[in-house]
């Protein structure tokens, strides 16, 4: 950056925070006749039957008004947003009171305008007199003439002194930026605290809003699952059946054709039946159906069957669950035995389902070799992360040798 | 014998229609969801409604319930499903209900033209043809009782029995004689505490209660 750019934006940000500083000292002292005011007429007449009202109630009209006002100062002049407290949604009530006094916190309010307000007032006004001071002093050889010749003669030694006055004057000057700088920042972190939402409450929101987001994204995600899923049944699976039956029509209507033919035809049908059976199980992995219409119970048959081993399936659940649940407690059994089906060498697999509580647990278990690494591969760290998506735990063990559990636990009591 | 189909796949429908004619059929309507499908059984009186599973306006179970009505409004009316993926939970509905007459097929099958028809007619005559993909999800289902006890020959005699085939079927399948299958029935039949029947049809209908049977 170039000298002048530099002076540029320092000169820009002396006069938005010396413009910041002077906007603050009426708004911090605009308290004070309130109570001086009932300090001075309780100490005099003694009559709080008078005091006590109109303090409230100017109090009560001046909190929230000086408080926007101050966010406002805060935002504008400075670019520090302090947020409002998040609104109490309930239906009157003292408990619903309560709640909203312990997150608008008014008397943090009433503490800043009241007592931590004058203090800053008093920063504020020694900072700015310092400005003043300092533009006064570098300025004086400019002003000085103008004064009565007594007072200019009493007071400016015109060899001596001007020039200390101009050098004092520049001197402060320089102090100014700073000084007002660290006075600004200074008053934005218990504006931050006592006009702002606490801490927790803004963690609460925090918390809040990610639960919200990631809940949409799972639907998202679902949604878009159920979408391939459909389109590819209506589209690409119907076109591979009508090619494989025309195939098929093909063969028995005509059995005059030369034996080439007739066997190319063959292969052809085997291909479209071997595609159709592929595309199958593919899109039988993603959201069946009767996932939907008849639940987990139902849905783990279609895909135990599919498995070239024997699954012993054993689901034990009174009710449906959510669908978001369903829907991972099926990818996690679907991606399992894949797995097996892959890499385990298993000569049979146990599927176990089971509620308990508010936790829906799904074992898979095999006889197979073991050794399998959570860690290693996607397959089972995606599992572990479509888990922990619906705020569930995950589990692998497979000792060298075998035998392999994966365990699901899935929170579905919400 | 006249047929009513009903699919929303409208290059599949143009197949099926093939299909079933070379089988002696003749389709009276070709419809494209439940409701039409309803109305056309009703107007037409079809020995056989040929009916995808998944059609509009939920693309879900459609097909199932329009089935069982069907069974249960016409009995005269052999319905065959048709699916991309069979469930047995479906399957046990449909059994439920009426296990006569009544089909239920993956839509591949139907590209083994020869066996399909053979399949539907075997339903218009009042049997019935469950998909082998059914019929392992049942045994599946059903692995930690009775069923252990039969040998696995037994267990293929059984699920080619639940598919609906004849003694003969049975026997050309596993290339054993017609006596030993007839000796593998009836020991399944007593392993399973069923009480012996006359007619191949009953045995099968027997099985298949005992497979489509909720579970408690």
């Amino acid at each position: 950056m170039t000298i002048p750019a530099v002076l540029r934006r320092s000169a820009l940000r002396v006069r938005r925070d010396a413009g910041f500083l002077a906007a603050g000292v009426p708004l911090h002292l605009a308290l004070v006749p309130v109570w001086s005011w009932g300090v001075l007429t309780l100490a005099e007449t003694g009559n709080w039957a008078l005091v006590l009202p109109v303090s409230a109630a100017l109090l009560l009209v001046g909190v929230p008004v000086l408080t926007a006002v101050q966010r406002f100062r805060h935002r504008a002049l400075l670019g520090v947003d302090i947020p409002r407290p998040a609104p109490v949604q309930q239906r009157w009530s003292w408990a619903s009171a309560a709640r909203r006094l312990s997150v608008t916190r008014p008397w943090r309010r009433l503490g800043y305008h009241l007592l931590l307000g004058p203090l800053l007032a008093g920063l504020e006004l020694s900072v700015l007199v310092v400005a003043i001071a300092g533009l006064a002093g570098a300025t004086a050889g400019g002003w000085v003439w103008a004064l009565p010749v007594g007072v200019r003669q009493d007071w400016f030694g015109y060899a001596t002194q001007l020039p200390c006055y101009t050098l004092g004057g520049l001197a402060l000057l320089c102090v100014v930026p700073w000084a007002a700088g660290a006075v600004a920042r200074l008053e934005s972190r218990p504006a931050l605290v006592l006009l702002g939402p606490s801490r927790a409450q803004r963690l609460q929101e925090r918390v809040d809003y990610l639960a919200g987001s990631r809940t949409d994204l799972i639907e998202a995600v679902d949604a878009e699952r159920r979408r391939i899923e459909r389109d590819l049944h209506d589209g690409t699976q119907q076109r591979l059946v009508s090619l494989a039956v025309n195939l098929s029509l093909a063969m028995a209507t005509r059995p005059d054709l030369s034996g080439g033919a007739r066997e190319v035809l063959a292969e052809a049908h085997l291909e479209a039946k071997e595609a159709i059976a592929e595309l199958n199980d593919l899109v039988r992995g993603l959201h069946p159906p009767v996932l939907e219409d008849r639940g987990l119970d139902a849905a783990l048959s279609g895909l135990a069957a599919r498995v070239p081993l024997p699954v012993r399936l054993r689901v034990d659940l009174d009710e449906r669950v959510a669908p978001a649940v369903e829907s991972v407690a099926y990818f996690v059994i679907s991606e399992a035995l894949t797995n097996v089906t892959k890499h385990a060498r298993a000569t049979r697999v146990v599927v176990t389902v089971r509620r308990v509580g508010k936790v829906l647990r799904v074992h898979v278990t095999d006889d197979g070799l073991g050794g399998a690494d959570a860690c290693a591969g996607t397959g089972l760290s995606g599992l572990a992360k479509r888990v922990g998506s619906v705020d569930g735990t995950f589990r692998v063990s497979s000792p060298a040798g075998g035998p392999t559990t994966v365990t699901a636990e899935l929170p579905c009591g919400l | 014998m006249r047929a009513v189909i009903a699919e929303d796949s409208v290059l599949l429908r143009v197949g099926l229609v093939k299909v079933l004619e070379m089988g002696g059929f003749q389709v009276a309507a070709e419809v494209g969801d439940a409701e039409a499908l309803l109305a056309a059984v009703e107007e037409h009186r079809p020995e056989l409604a040929l009916v995808d599973v998944r059609m509009p306006p939920g693309f879900g179970d459609e097909g199932v319930r329009a089935a069982t009505e069907i069974r249960r409004r016409w009995p005269r009316t052999a319905v065959v499903l048709l699916s991309q993926y069979v469930e047995e939970r479906y399957a046990a509905e449909l059994l439920a209900a009426n296990s006569s007459g009544v089909g239920y097929l993956l839509k591949q099958r139907v590209a083994d033209v020869g066996e399909f028809v053979a399949a539907v007619r075997r339903v218009v005559g009042g049997g019935t043809a469950l998909d082998p993909q059914v019929v392992a999800q049942l045994l599946l289902r059903r692995d930690s009782d009775p069923l252990d006890r039969l040998t696995p020959r037994e267990r293929d005699v059984l699920g080619l029995m639940a598919e609906g085939r004849s003694n003969a079927g049975i026997a050309e399948a596993l290339s054993v004689s017609d006596s030993a299958v007839a000796k593998h029935i009836n020991s399944i039949l007593a392993k399973l505490d069923l009480p012996v029947a006359d007619a191949d049809h009953r045995r099968v209908l027997a099985v298949l209660r005992f497979l489509g049977a909720p579970r408690a």
